[in-house]
């Protein structure tokens, strides 16, 4: 192999195709990944990307088309084919292993062998120095488990590269890190470049996206629709790609006045899992037809605010008001009933159960609306289920199809829809736009423009500041289980991220 | 509108009406199918009502265990008490027929015969209270189902063989001058030539079944066994659904004692020992998710007649009782591989 320099191609695929039975997954790719470069793939959900990737590092093969590594077409048959190559994938969810510690971790799998088994010294030697490499002060024993959640990303990358991954990929790495976590693992990116390493990332965090990145490829519908180096886009160029248009998540609905306060939180504690305080002495209030976005970092409170107002978590001071009336002793199924409901942040694990048809997690929370006597009126659901994907727009093959089935933003709107059907008075809603694409995060905050206007009190969460300037009238940044600030909707991203604790990076 | 979701899974999930999907969901009614078949033309004396109906009797014994177990496993946990609470309610039964003492010594003791209706309610409060048991460790003191159940099946046969220092209650009909006759009804006598056990296993079924189709209790249990997050979220009473299936499972295997002593006109306190497995393989037969979530009253019946219509024609045919164990285990283990290919499939992303 001759030299080579950054920038050049190492690893390109060329018109690469993949189909699923009918659907055609990717219609003839071409992508470059360059040496020492960071390429970025953009695109919805469904667009394509994760298929690329796995195409990419061997987990699936392509239905047509060819994968070039230097310069020569190669067949990769298996990740470990891939891997011996120098392919790495990183995937969202952490393939580690919690109970074993950093060293086992990282070579899990291909332990070193001395004479008398492991040579578990050796093993500890090399993690070591691959910390000192990365600059990071993880201990080669300490267990996975007790990591924060940046630490363990580490720790996968430094797997990575003690088989030495010349090219990495990383599927949605920032998605469960704190702004301080990934200014850390930005870092140990620019590092790795410097090093040589080529980096595909993907993320659904455009900004952040932006700020690390040397190319850019976005994916639309399975086929790539544009292509450019970072000097010549921008946030704007990236969405209109994605999206085919320019898109706007809308803004706060006018030309009302808000009602009576429907949600009042006074003096809200709640203790965190790790001791202390996750919410300290928190004030609310919501009125009727109001949306208020609540901004925060990871860990700000947010979560155990909305779950502990909604009667999952125990306050340890103060009370929760719902029109006047305390609510604060009551079950969730009361609150319910009461018009108080939450869209949980987790859709996979606390909105949907994946046992059951699209039909039956819509009429899962107002079981009892349809119940006539002991036994339920299947008439009745079905036309509560009928409604409901009409109104909140669900694409599916109907009431019986599995909830798998659908798409990410579909599943959401299901998880919406089965609360909207309770008819509420004050909906709060975790992260609703978390994992899912533009298209239908716009969808689910025109649709909670109508309610509110209808007079729906709104509190919704989110983590992209850009969210924030869409359809709130009200902006509360919450910092560790406090209020920083508040700011009307005319205010600008860099007040809201300043008030967060976080800096933007240039 | 039917727009098509443009991911793979979809496309799998909705493909077609193929012969093999057919064969899997009804695998526990074709499996009863083959072994009918089957050992109708070994011997000639399998294929008589009179034969079913006997089978039948044996089946409602683990038939009734099997329809507790489902609803435990439906909402993702485990009873593995049933086979002693089923032992437990026989003697408890006999020792309240034998004439239960009461207050001072010897001759002074005045001796309560409780009529049969009595000692069938009070028996099925030993079940429930074994299952209320089950339920609040599980469901307030988060001991893991398997662990805390476990518990009770050494606790409870234990209690039986203490009430009867080990040995079986025999006379268990009753005397005419006590007016607490008719306990052997249960276990003989017959409505239209079916047998009563049948009969209360087939009206236990149906009415799980509504419960489970047609009532807001039968759907908290399937959401609270899919995905108990969730299902609390949604305001479900998850702790109470889960205290209540494990009392409803201790209820059924009550029932199954009282029917199991009847028939046997003795109570003996290692009655029912292992039956806890047998229930199990009839849900798993029956394609139930051990997981929680999926499952039905048919597919258990099924997998209880699977059980056994293929045990007792084994029996029939002259095969030794050892193969039959090995019979069996097959079944089982060719029940959960067509479980996990069924829905192990669309999980994956």
């Amino acid at each position: 192999m001759s030299a080579v320099k950054t920038g050049d191609v190492v690893l390109a695929a060329r018109d690469v195709a993949k189909s699923f039975g009918p659907v055609q997954a990717l219609k003839g790719v071409n992508f470059d990944v360059h040496y020492g470069l960071v390429t970025t793939l953009f695109g919805e959900n469904g667009a394509g990307k994760s298929t690329l990737m796995k195409i990419l590092s061997g987990v699936q093969k392509p239905t047509s088309g060819e994968i070039i590594l230097d310069g020569v077409p190669v067949v990769l048959g298996s990740t470990t084919e891939a891997q011996a190559r120098g392919i790495c994938i990183i995937h969202q969810e952490l393939s580690l292993a919690p109970n074993l510690s950093v060293r086992d971790n990282i070579f899990m799998g291909r332990e070193i062998k001395g004479a008398f088994g492991v040579d578990y010294a050796e093993e500890e030697r090399q993690v070591r120095a691959l910390m000192a490499e990365l600059e990071e002060d993880i201990d080669p024993l300490a267990r996975v488990e007790d990591l924060r959640l940046g630490q363990q990303q580490i720790v996968e990358i430094a797997r990575a590269l003690s088989v030495d991954a010349r090219i990495l990929i990383m599927d949605e790495p920032t998605s469960a890190l704190s702004a301080a976590e990934v200014e850390v693992l930005f870092k140990v990116i620019r590092d790795l470049k410097a090093k040589g390493v080529s980096i595909v990332y993907i993320s659904h965090h455009l900004e952040e996206a932006l700020t690390i990145t040397d190319h850019a490829v976005v994916l639309r519908d399975g086929a790539m629709t544009a292509y450019a180096p970072r000097a010549q886009i921008d946030l704007e160029w990236i969405v209109r790609n994605m999206v085919g248009e320019n898109f706007d998540l809308g803004s706060p609905p006018q030309g009302y006045d808000f009602g009576a306060p429907a949600l009042a939180i006074k003096g809200l504690s709640v203790a965190s899992h790790a001791g202390g305080l996750a919410v300290d002495a928190m004030d609310l209030e919501v009125r009727a037809g109001e949306i208020v976005c609540i901004y925060g970092l990871m860990g700000a409170g947010r979560t155990e605010l909305m779950e502990c107002a909604a009667g999952r978590l125990k306050a340890v001071a103060g009370h929760v008001e719902l029109h006047g009336r305390d609510v604060s002793r009551l079950s969730i199924a009361q609150r319910i009933n009461a018009g108080l409901v939450l869209v949980p942040e987790d859709r996979q694990r606390d909105g949907l159960v994946q046992t059951m048809s699209v039909g039956r997690n819509l009429s899962l929370a107002s079981i009892r609306n349809f119940t006539r006597g002991i036994f339920t009126s299947r008439r009745d659901e079905e036309v509560i289920v009928r409604d409901s994907i009409r109104d909140v727009t669900v694409k599916t093959d109907g009431p019986n199809a599995p909830i798998g089935s659908l798409s990410g933003g579909n599943q959401q709107k299901v998880v919406i829809g089965k609360m909207l059907v309770t008819d509420p008075t004050v909906i709060m809603l975790d992260e609703p736009s978390r994992g899912i694409d533009i298209g239908a995060k716009a969808e689910v905050f025109r649709l909670l423009a109508e309610r509110a206007k209808a007079g729906l009190a709104v509190v919704y969460t989110t983590s992209e500041v850009s969210e924030c300037l869409s359809i709130a009238h009200r902006i509360i940044v919450m910092r560790r289980g406090e209020i920083s600030a508040t700011f009307p909707h005319t205010t600008t991203k860099e007040a809201i991220m300043a008030a967060s604790g976080e800096q933007l990076v240039a | 509108m039917s727009a098509l979701t443009t991911n793979g899974s979809a496309a799998k999930n909705s493909g077609g009406f193929s012969l093999i999907k057919i064969l899997l969901e009804g695998r526990a009614f074709f499996a009863l199918i083959a072994i009918i078949v089957t050992f109708s033309s070994l011997s000639p004396n399998y294929a008589s009502l009179g034969n079913f109906l006997i089978m039948s009797n044996h089946v409602a014994i683990f038939g009734l265990l099997a329809i507790g177990m489902l609803l435990v496993i439906l909402n993702g946990g485990i009873d593995l008490s049933v086979g002693s609470v089923l032992g437990l309610s026989g003697v408890f039964a006999g020792w309240l027929m034998q004439g239960v003492e009461l207050g001072g010594l010897g001759a002074n003791g005045v001796i309560l015969y409780p009529p049969v209706w009595a000692v069938v309610v009070l028996t099925l409060c030993v079940g429930a209270t074994v299952g209320l048991v089950n339920g609040v460790l599980v469901a307030f003191f988060k001991v893991p189902a398997f662990v805390a159940t476990l518990g009770s099946l050494y606790v409870a046969r234990g209690i039986g063989l203490l009430m009867t220092n080990g040995l079986t209650y025999n006379n268990l009909s009753g005397d005419a001058s006590f007016g607490n006759t008719g306990f052997d009804w249960l276990g003989f006598n017959r409505l239209a030539n079916v047998p009563i056990g049948v009969i209360i296993f087939a009206v236990l079924a149906v009415a799980t079944a509504v419960m489970l189709t047609r009532s807001a209790f039968g759907r908290w249990l399937y959401a609270s066994g899919g995905n108990e997050r969730a299902a609390q979220l949604s305001g479900v009473p998850v702790k109470r659904v889960q205290i209540i299936v494990y009392v409803l499972s201790g209820v059924c295997a009550s029932i199954a004692g009282l029917v199991l002593s009847s028939q046997l006109t003795s109570a003996g306190p290692t009655a029912g020992t292992t039956y806890e497995l047998t229930a199990i393989a009839a849900v798993v037969i029956g394609g139930a998710a051990l997981t929680g979530g999926r499952g039905t009253v048919l597919g258990t019946v099924l997998g209880a007649f699977v059980i056994g219509f293929l045990s007792d024609g084994l029996v029939i045919i002259g095969v030794s009782a050892y193969w039959q164990t090995v019979f069996t285990g097959a079944v089982i283990v060719l029940a959960v591989l067509l479980n996990s290919i069924q829905y192990g499939g669309p999980r994956k992303r």
